[in-house]
């Protein structure tokens, strides 16, 4: 991209990170020391629900919106992202039972609400209560900033379609904000990682599971020397926080009816006043072992008063946790991968502060995969706020080009790219393995082009050394083993059910193993010093050539080598 | 990317390796796949510079692009499910037992089968069809009954316990094993591997040995048997039990339905297990398999029979012929060793008699030489005696080829002093060999 030229009179450009969610929404932006920070608005929420209301004409937004939820639903628009772009036969109507309806409007979406002083039932699309949405965030932002805010990088699914982000576009650009780029939310996330200073530059697979209110989306990531590619996902629509609301909504309700002989799920208002109890003492619960859940006048007049503790939760909630523990594995499997393959899972969105999920993840992936999140990791990233931040890096990196530049450099020509189906690496000597080990330095689903260096040692007296280079093919080796015989029952409070039903007296041990496959090239390094070391490059060009290089480090010269012609790339689909 | 540090070393060169410039090319890249990288970060921004070359993309090279570029997002609502029946439309969830969960969400050719997300994209597709707050928002009526049913068949198949409880009683599942007449006349495979197949999903043991074909070798078609006649089936009936009244009313009833729904339990399940294993009976009946392989049991027990019978007799010849030939050799032995002891009791006789012959001419050798007297010396009894005697003594030492050469030097001999001489030498040579002893002889030793 070439940086805007000088002379043109365009405006100055001030970009945000908009993280626009079914049930929460995020401003971020980069410091001068580039450094992602997310915004508070006005009343002091870094998660502004996104949420619209109106009384009398006037407009209430975020929290204040949400809460309106109990009084004036009908006139509250609430989970309407899904909606933009989507005809009315495709849209799953359900978050919205307890607020404003939507409804057809000619190819559209939108809401009969009364959204001015009169008494009108106004028709108001869900492209305007949009763009109503991310003019209260711009001006949230731009308050805070002190200088207007007219473009932003918005973070998106993974499986929006082209009339989606053309809808957002053009809602955003109608509320003054000039949509830079839409980045996919799990993208963002990783970038958000990736952007802080102590991060390496290393290839990982990296799921990230983004676990929101009525929807959690699963995405595997090859990130290969900073470029991510993703190679598969999952969507739920049926567990997300919602579920586990739900939950807790049951076991009060219960409660409340034990006592009192009336079921306050049965009166909307009441429902809709223990759904808002109900999520508070929730988010309670991924910090304490302990939270209380108080409703005034929760039904016929009667407050309702009542504690649940963690382990209680967690028991009610446990299905819904095994379910998303399942989609995780189903992501890893359409990928292709074992859970093995796994580096990092970095959990998103509001959802993934709760405890329980990520324990279920450490105990689902080895241990030597990290799990980012607030409760497995003191460094972790407040999850609720990831995509913003990813956002809000990414808008610092393009906002000083062309918007037309922009487009030209994410065009497929350019993202569409051949990636190794194989690992590629160099054959060295164990004393275990007789016939030698494969250690990767291109790892598989890398673009190209690329280029890996690795250095390697020598045997002992030095003298001349071999490098082979292969390709290598990851293999799951499962050996049993005797389970040590536990002496008294643990003193977990198991609240899987997906846990085995007939424990076995053996254990199950899964391990990575490489095998070679085909061998590339073979080179001679020789009179290698005693103690010296052995320095190997390998160069995948765009068009699959392979040049390999290979020397005495700090030595001159070296042998080099290049592959056979390339081959032709296979396309295939999910 | 920074070097990668490995501790583990290198091999050494092997002895005779060659390479023009030290470098041999072996093979070849496998093949690559196409994938979108995403346009994020400052390395994608980097990759892109490099790409691009200043260049400017159209609209027909970004479909272009697209074309060849392997898909990872599934196909949203994805192909359109079985039409719905108007009179299921109709159901009360009420009567939810009663409810083919699979059909409500458009699943009936995959029941059991189904995956948890094909149910949950089944889910979602009749959510976007029957929500109620849709019909009422297209100004219908607010009838959410069919969408109810939806909930409840996507609470029971994606819990996996309670869909369990479905799939043992889910009669749409079930494949009706042939008649006998079906069976003799249809294809055996073809009839009965759907049934087994069916039957199948009940194992605890997964997967399911299959019923094979007529090339099925006699051990898998064993295994697949003794599979069946050993079936370790989840089923489980507490879909049928009947309701059981709440704690509020009477506890007696409660417990009385309670034990009733279990004794149904119990005994639906041993109907089952005696089911299948009929099923299972009738099926080995048939099978044309089972009668080929003891056909070719008895062909091959036969055989060996025959083999046997026909080695035992081969011995039996060889063992007869080795004792027949043996007993000829022994025969033949004896035969000869008799002839032999005849030969020998012939040549003894004749040594014998020829001993006597020669001791006779010994004897009468001293007569006719007057008793070793000059002649005309009236040789007394005394003399004769001695001389005799001598003779004796010296017959007494000497074998029969000794006495056959003395004989043979004294036959004929008339002269008593050549006789005399034939003697003394002959006495001589025995006290030389130290046979005869100085004065033993009484005449001869002198
Ligand atoms: N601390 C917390 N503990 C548990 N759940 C939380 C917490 N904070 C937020 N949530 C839940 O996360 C969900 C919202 O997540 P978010 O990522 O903002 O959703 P969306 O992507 O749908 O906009 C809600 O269900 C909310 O209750
Ligand atoms: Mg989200």
């Amino acid at each position: 991209m070439s940086s805007q030229e000088e002379g043109e009179t365009s405006p100055e450009i001030t970009a945000i990170g908009i993280s626009f969610g079914n049930s929460n929404s995020s401003i971020a932006y980069t410091s001068g020391e580039g450094k992602a920070e997310v915004i508070a608005n006005e009343e002091g929420d870094r998660q502004i629900p996104s949420v619209l209301s109106y009384i009398e004409g006037e407009e209430y937004h975020g929290t204040q919106a949400k809460s309106q939820l109990v009084r004036n639903s009908k006139n509250t628009v609430a989970y309407f992202r899904d909606y933009l772009g989507k005809d009315f036969d495709s849209i799953d109507p359900t978050p919205c039972h307890a607020s404003a309806h939507p409804q057809k409007h000619e190819s559209t979406v939108a809401f009969s609400i009364q959204d001015k002083e009169s008494e009108a039932q106004n028709i108001v699309t869900v492209s305007e209560i949009t763009t109503r949405h991310l003019r209260r965030l711009a001006s949230s932002a731009s308050d805070f900033l002190g200088k207007k805010v007219n473009a932003a990088v918005i973070t998106v699914p993974t499986n929006v379609t082209e009339e989606q982000r053309e809808a957002l576009s053009k809602a955003a650009k109608a509320a003054g904000v000039d949509v830079l780029q839409m980045i996919s939310e799990p993208t963002a996330a990783v970038l958000a990682y990736d952007a802080r200073p102590e991060a390496k530059l290393k290839d990982k697979i990296i799921v990230v599971a983004d676990l929101g209110g009525t929807r959690s989306d699963i995405a595997v990531i090859a990130s290969r020397g900073g470029i991510y590619s993703i190679l598969s996902t999952s969507h739920d629509y049926e567990t997300a926080g919602v579920q586990l609301d739900q939950v807790l909504v049951d076991h009060f309700a219960k409660e409340f009816t034990k006592k009192n002989k009336t079921d306050p799920r049965q009166n909307d208002r009441s429902l809709a006043k223990l759904k808002l109890e109900a999520e508070a003492t929730k988010k309670a619960l991924s910090l304490g072992g302990n939270a209380s859940c108080s409703v005034e006048s929760l039904a016929d007049g009667i407050d309702f008063s009542s504690t649940i503790n963690r382990t209680r939760y967690e028991l009610l909630a446990g299905k819904v946790f095994g379910a998303f523990t399942r989609l995780i594995e189903e992501a890893v499997r359409k990928a292709d991968l074992d859970i093995l393959d796994v580096d990092e899972v970095i959990l998103s969105g509001g959802t993934s502060h709760t405890p329980k999920i990520s324990q279920n993840l450490q105990r689902l992936f080895p241990p030597t995969t990290r799990i980012l999140s607030p409760s497995t990791l003191p460094t972790a990233i407040d999850p609720s706020s990831l995509s913003a931040r990813g956002a809000a890096i990414q808008a610092s990196l393009v906002q000083e080009f062309e918007k037309d530049d922009i487009e030209q450099s994410t065009h497929p020509m350019v993202t569409v790219t051949p990636h190794l189906r194989n690992a590629i690496g160099v054959m060295v000597v164990s004393e275990d393995v007789k016939k030698g080990l494969f250690t990767t330095l291109v790892e598989k689903e890398t673009a190209v082009p690329c280029r890996r260096r690795g250095v390697f040692a020598v045997p002992r007296e030095g003298g001349d050394v071999m490098v082979k280079v292969c390709e290598g093919l990851r293999d799951i080796k499962v050996s049993r083993k005797e389970k040590p015989k536990a002496n008294g029952k643990p003193a977990s409070d198991d609240s899987d059910l997906d846990s085995d039903e007939d424990e076995d007296e053996e254990e199950e041990m899964r391990e990575k193993v490489w095998n070679v496959g085909s061998v590339l090239a073979e080179a001679a390094v020789k009179e290698v010093k005693k103690g010296g070391k052995v320095e190997v490059t390998i160069r995948v060009e765009a068009d699959l050539g392979v040049h390999i290089e290979a020397r005495e480090a700090g030595g001159k010269g070296g042998i080099r080598g290049t592959l056979g012609t390339a081959r032709v790339v296979e396309n295939g689909s999910a | 990317m920074a070097a990668v540090h490995f501790s583990l070393p290198l091999p050494v060169l092997p002895q005779g390796w060659a390479g023009e410039k030290d470098f041999k090319s072996i093979g070849q890249l496998s093949s690559a796949t196409q994938r979108n990288i995403e346009p994020v970060g400052p390395h994608f921004l980097a990759h892109a510079r490099r790409k691009r070359h200043q260049r400017t993309f159209s609209e027909d090279d970004r479909i272009q692009a697209q074309e060849s570029v392997k898909k990872v997002e599934d196909d949203d609502v994805g192909e359109i499910s079985e039409p719905e029946d108007p009179l299921m439309l109709q159901r009360d969830a009420k009567d939810w037992k009663g409810q083919d969960h699979y059909a409500v969400l458009g699943l009936s050719k995959h029941r059991y089968k189904a995956t948890e997300t094909q149910i949950k994209r089944a889910h979602r597709k009749k959510v976007l069809r029957h929500h109620p707050d849709k019909k009422a928002a297209a100004g219908s009526s607010e009838d959410d009954s069919f969408f109810k049913c939806i909930q409840k068949a996507t609470e029971i198949l994606l819990d996996p316990v309670k869909r369990r409880q479905f799939d043992s009683v889910d009669e749409a599942a079930d494949v009706e094993p042939p008649s006998k007449k079906q069976a003799q006349k249809g294809n055996f495979f073809k009839l009965w591997n759907p049934v087994f197949v069916a039957e199948g999903r009940f194992s605890k043991t997964q997967p399911v040995p299959r019923l094979g074909d007529d090339k099925s070798k006699k051990e898998e078609v064993e295994e697949f048997y003794n599979f069946w006649y050993n079936f370790d089936s989840w089923r489980s009936f507490e879909y049928q039990d009947e309701d059981v009244p709440d704690d509020n009313e009477n506890r007696d009833q409660k417990r009385h339905v309670e034990r009733k729904n279990n004794n149904a339990r119990k005994k639906k399940k041993t109907e089952d297990t005696t089911r299948l294993r009929q099923l299972v009976d009738d099926c080995l009946a048939g099978d044309e398999r089972i009668k080929r392989f003891k056909k070719e049991e008895r062909a091959g027990k036969d055989k060996k029979r025959l083999e046997r019978e026909a080695a035992e007799k081969k011995e039996k010849e060889d063992a007869q012929k080795a004792a027949e030939e043996k007993e000829r050799l022994r025969k033949e032995t004896e035969e000869a060793s008799k002839a032999e002891k005849a030969e020998g009791k012939k040549a003894k006789e004749a040594a014998k008699n020829a001993m006597k012959k020669n001791k006779r001419v010994l004897k009468s050798s001293v007569k006719d030489a007057n008793y070793l007297l000059p002649a005309g010396q009236e040789a007394g009894a005394k003399r004769v005696d001695q001389v005799l005697n001598d003779v004796e003594a010296v017959m007494a030492k000497i074998d029969a080829e000794e006495m056959a050469s003395l004989a043979g030097k004294l036959g004929g001999m008339k002269v008593a002093e050549e006789v005399g001489q034939v003697w003394s030498e002959e006495v001589k040579r025995l006290v030389e060999a130290g046979k005869v002893k100085d004065g033993e002889l009484k005449v001869m030793g002198t």
